[in-house]
């Protein structure tokens, strides 16, 4: 079986005035149909970077590919033209992101939006536009299947008349307008509230398994994974230094920075359990540590990690760590 | 008994939100008759979801914008109706830290003269004694003399934190308001600063308000908890009670609805979402999301019940409906 999604040996640089970031440095994920992956990792590690890869929206330049692939239903997204880019934005893959407000105009109603959304879609895979009204009835199933209420009333309204969550359900009805089979959500929660976002969490899960949607998920909180992905990357300085079930990983995980990363979180539950933060701080991209990027803030580096790049590999069956000294 | 630090009557506050040129103006109530008391040296934890007040609460407190009704005390002192010439004294004993140090930063400064500038302006030191003091206190957040020199850009987002913070301890205040502290900081750096936070307190016997919507840092720093939705408290007690064993079904759904590293999937602990404060619900606010509501809820804002143990309760029903 082919996996949906293959990225092999991708590397992507940002060419800057201070110099070139090495931003992603040889990322190599697979993920199949219907599987969920969530991508976790502190602020600059790439993740983003990673997600808007997928559907060609890092600006070229300052953005460089420098070498990969990133295959999906086989074909190599990376090798594509800007016109066949576009039949596969929002219709394969489609993308929701942190904050509503930005993706929505606040000029225009809801319903207008929407119908423009699907009629584009029309437009790009070159099929013949559907009539407004056809649009329309369209938006109104999917604002239905997002699980807003009154969905005609909805589509009059404007952005502003709705809440945080409304609006990030609107996303999501869009998201889905092209019968996606990859949905790649970055940090789709993060503005809601914790009530909120407990709904829109299970509202994705639902979708996800109700459609066969495959999911990457881009997060910096790793109860977000817990909730919603059944595998789970854990990104550092531009790499994938750990790739595993989410529950094994975050009941046991066996990189240092993994370790680190969920012995930093507060537990709600166990409040005697201190929050241990990780010595140091991220590295620059411009000028990255030699070898394990990790190994200047790693307490169990060693020579070797200081020289030698460690190559992920899979350590335990489904489970592959980027690091010299891991063992199961 | 020992008088609180800073204690809040009956705080309550206003604002008049225009609704278009023609039409009346209407009344938003941000904060409303809010009572809550913190002693010295010790850690009291706001929680709640946006719009609920919280924010607005810490700058009431401050006396950053003026309140509706109600009475402040800071040590003993009633600084209700205080003037700014009369604050100011005042106001080297409470500091604020923000969310944002970027924001809270002057890009031109370095840490040590962002640090030096509040010592500068009340006089206290000049010279070498001055420079001794800025690079104590950087140290004391954890930031060695060689970061003095720089400026904003050129620290992380968690050591711009460590300057703001001490830049707040410059005037040796006895009361800190956080609000949402570690929000903009990553987790490993937010362990971090919940350290810095920790030490400070211990050996200074600081007082901090410590707004947050994260509940687990609330736990870590805080020994009581009050949990506000829509400008009231609903439940105020031990952060162990409150966060432990919460009793106010708002508090439940909260506490729910965390996504926790050790469960797999999430079911939504509350439906809907917080409701506009421009247009309140009737009765008691949280009824159109609670579990247990029954139709009296609707008629009647609840009191905040104080119950034997000092623990407070906005909720007959969940004193009846027993857990």
């Amino acid at each position: 079986m082919t996996a949906l999604l293959e990225i092999a040996d991708y590397r992507l640089a940002f060419d800057t005035f201070d110099g070139t970031a090495q931003v992603l440095d040889g990322i190599d994920l697979t993920l199949e149909a219907g599987g969920t992956l969530g991508i976790v990792g502190e602020t600059g590690c790439g993740k983003s970077v990673l997600a808007r890869s997928l559907m060609a929206l890092n600006p070229m330049p300052p953005a460089r590919v420098v070498s990969g692939q990133i295959r999906f239903q086989g074909s190599d997204i990376l090798a594509m033209s800007e016109r066949e880019m576009r039949r596969l934005r929002g219709r394969a893959i489609s993308m929701v992101f942190q904050d509503p407000a930005s993706y929505l105009n606040p000029l225009l109603a809801i319903g207008t939006q929407m119908e423009d959304a699907i009629r584009g879609q029309d437009a790009a895979v070159g099929e013949r536009q559907r009539p407004r009204a056809a649009a329309r009835a369209r938006a109104a199933e999917l604002l239905a299947a997002v699980g807003l209420p009154e969905p005609a009333r909805l589509l009059d309204s404007h952005p502003h008349q709705l809440s945080g969550g409304m609006r990030q359900r609107v996303l999501i009805a869009m998201a889905l307008a092209g019968d996606p089979v990859l949905l790649v959500a970055d940090e789709p929660t993060t503005a809601l509230d914790v009530t909120v976002q407990a709904q829109v969490l299970a509202l994705i899960a639902r979708l996800v398994a109700e459609r066969g949607l495959a999911l990457m998920l881009i997060t910096h909180d790793l109860g977000v994974v817990a909730a919603a992905c059944a595998r789970v990357a854990v990104m550092y300085a531009g790499t994938v230094v750990e790739e595993a079930p989410t529950a094994d990983l975050l009941s046991r995980p066996l990189h240092p920075y993994a370790r680190g990363l969920i012995a930093a979180v507060p537990d709600l539950d166990h409040p005697e359990h201190r929050p241990q933060g990780i010595a140091g701080s991220i590295p620059s991209l411009i000028t990255p540590p030699q070898g394990c990027r990790f190994h200047p803030r790693c307490p169990i580096a060693t020579e070797r990690c200081r020289s030698e790049k460690p190559l992920r590999r899979e350590i335990l069956p489904g489970r592959s760590i980027a690091c010299h000294h891991a063992t199961p | 008994m020992t008088q609180p630090l800073l204690r809040a009557e009956g705080l309550s506050k206003t604002y008049e939100a225009k609704r278009g040129l023609f039409r009346a103006a209407r009344a938003v109530q941000a904060v409303a008759e809010l009572d809550l008391a913190l002693d010295r040296g010790a850690a009291l934890g706001i929680v709640g979801e946006s719009g609920c007040g919280k924010s607005t609460l810490a700058r009431l407190l401050l006396r950053l914008i003026p309140l509706s009704a109600g009475r402040i005390t800071f040590d003993g002192q009633d600084i209700t109706g205080l003037d700014e010439a009369a604050m100011r004294p005042l106001r080297r004993r409470m500091q604020l830290i923000h969310q944002n140090p970027s924001a809270a930063l002057d890009p031109r400064l370095t840490a040590e003269d962002a640090v030096a500038e509040p010592l500068r302006i009340q006089g206290l030191a000049t010279g070498r004694a001055l420079r001794d003091r800025v690079a104590a206190l950087l140290s004391e957040v954890g930031l060695p003399p060689a970061f003095l020199h720089r400026f904003p850009h050129e620290l992380s987002g968690g050591q711009k934190q460590r300057v703001c913070i001490a830049r707040a301890l410059a005037l040796e205040p006895d009361l800190l308001v956080l609000d949402e502290p570690t929000s903009a900081l990553d987790v490993s750096v937010q362990a971090q600063i919940l350290d810095v936070l920790d030490g400070l307190r211990a050996r200074r016997g600081l007082a901090y308000l410590f707004i947050s919507h994260n509940l687990a840092v609330v736990r870590q720093v805080c020994e009581r908890v009050a949990v506000m939705y829509l400008g009231r408290i609903v439940e105020e007690g031990t952060a162990a009670e409150v966060l432990g064993t919460p009793r106010h079904p708002y508090t439940r759904a909260l506490l729910g609805s965390v996504p926790r590293l050790a469960a797999h999937g999430i079911a939504p602990a509350a439906p809907g979402e917080p409701p506009n404060p421009a247009s309140p619900p009737p009765g008691c606010a949280f009824h159109p999301r609670c579990p247990i509501a029954i139709p009296a809820c609707r008629d009647a804002m609840p009191p905040l019940a104080t119950l034997s143990d000092g623990h407070r309760l906005r909720c007959p029903r969940a004193m009846e409906v027993s857990p």
